[in-house]
């Protein structure tokens, strides 16, 4: 049996920690700047949140959502920053598999692959 | 009410819930959503939209400060998301299919368990004495930062936990939320992890899982930016404070009157429901 590397988990750890944080901190800030900006614009609009209406259909792909935030539509920009907040945790699961294939663990190169596969049929292909 | 002030009310009442929710160790997202329906009159899936966005912003920015101090075992966390990211896609996929009445009762029970677990205190399990040869082919066994030093541990019963996981997972799916109670209480209680490890290896999972929720939620229309930007951005900071909180106060009676109050609205939720109002 193999004993994990301490030293490169740690690395890893360290890695996948900063990499959360930094998800974070920027899908926050571009949420807020699309907020400001929807608030600005539509403020002072009468707010009619009980019959919600769906979102438009440029918003419910991402190649809609960058298209939109492109734009500068504040929909838009609201949108991307959720979707970087959706990609956070799919990074990391990226940089998972690379940590696990440098520290030659090919068990948890799969495992990590199977996560990444389901969390990529979840954003694109299942509806 | 214009969109300003139902903007900055609805981040308010996020901020509390979200601080709430670390406070009490609950997390945001099970108080969120009935906080919205029953408070706000928000339709049950643009709630769960908003909530599922929020459940990945508080998770990976607690997830961030847990890692880094070696508590959580990454390993553990990523053999358990296949089973918990299978089960988020397959309740997610459920949600799209099934009445906000059968969704409403779901969501109720959740939450008295929720009250369940919370008044509970974290129980001391005894390691079992068979070792499981599942944790060890797997390489689960970890160590973890203690007064005394690095403490080593050992997995049980990995197939009970994956189980429990799927189950965890498929709730997370159906319900926006991180299912936060259900995957310690798989791993503490029946993979006999320690309470410690157990917890941040599950706000560790959360993320993923609720990003394989929100994948799916995207596509269907349920993540409405006007509606989850103050809802996000509140619980967000909320949660933080509430951290920070945490480490001065004795929350043991908060923690009492809070399952109290989440009974009744697990309650007034199932009846809601029952009666066609959600």
């Amino acid at each position: 049996m193999q004993v994990p590397n301490r030293w490169t988990d740690y690395k890893l750890e360290q890695i996948i920690g900063n990499l959360l944080r930094a998800g974070v901190v920027l899908s926050a800030l571009v949420v807020l700047a699309g907020g400001m900006m929807y608030l600005i614009q539509h403020g002072s609009e009468a707010a009619d949140y009980r019959t919600f209406h769906e979102p438009a259909a440029q918003l419910r792909s991402i190649a809609g959502t960058v298209g939109e935030a492109i734009k500068l539509h504040s929909d838009g920009i609201m949108q991307l920053g959720l979707l970087l907040l959706i990609l956070t945790p799919i990074a990391r699961v990226v940089f998972s598999a690379l940590g696990f294939s440098m520290e030659g663990d090919r068990m948890y190169v799969g495992i990590t692959l199977v996560v990444l596969a389901v969390l990529v049929f979840s954003l694109t292909a299942a509806k | 009410m214009t969109i300003l002030t139902f903007t900055l009310l609805l981040w308010l009442v996020s901020a509390l819930t979200g601080f709430l929710g670390a406070l009490t160790g609950l997390g945001g997202g099970v108080l969120l959503v009935p906080v919205l329906t029953l408070l706000f009159g928000v339709d049950i899936h643009y709630a769960i939209g908003a909530t599922v966005v929020s459940v990945i912003a508080t998770s990976s920015g607690a997830a961030a400060a847990y890692v880094k101090e070696g508590f959580t075992n990454i390993r553990i966390g990523m053999f358990l998301e296949i089973a918990t990211t299978v089960g988020a896609v397959l309740g997610a996929l459920l949600l799209t299919r099934v009445s906000t009445g059968f969704v409403g009762i779901v969501f109720g029970l959740m939450l008295l368990f929720s009250a369940y677990a919370s008044w509970q205190s974290p129980p001391d399990v005894p390691p079992l004495a068979k070792p499981d040869k599942l944790s060890l082919s797997l390489k689960l066994n970890g160590t973890y930062p203690t007064p005394q030093g690095e403490q080593p541990y050992q997995v049980y019963r990995v197939t009970t936990g994956f189980g429990l996981m799927a189950l965890a997972g498929a709730l997370s799916g159906l319900l926006g939320i991180g299912s936060g109670a259900m995957k310690v209480l798989a791993m503490d209680q029946g993979m006999r992890i320690p309470f410690k490890v157990s917890t941040t290896t599950s706000n560790f999972m959360i993320g993923v899982t609720a990003a394989a929720t929100a994948g799916i939620y995207l596509k269907r229309g349920y993540i409405v930016p006007g509606l989850a930007m103050p809802v996000m951005l509140g619980v967000l900071m909320g949660s933080m404070l509430g951290a920070r909180a945490l480490m001065k106060m004795h929350t043991r009676i908060l923690r009492i009157v809070f399952s109290v109050i989440i009974g009744v609205m697990a309650l007034e939720m199932i009846y809601n429901a029952m009666t066609g109002r959600i």
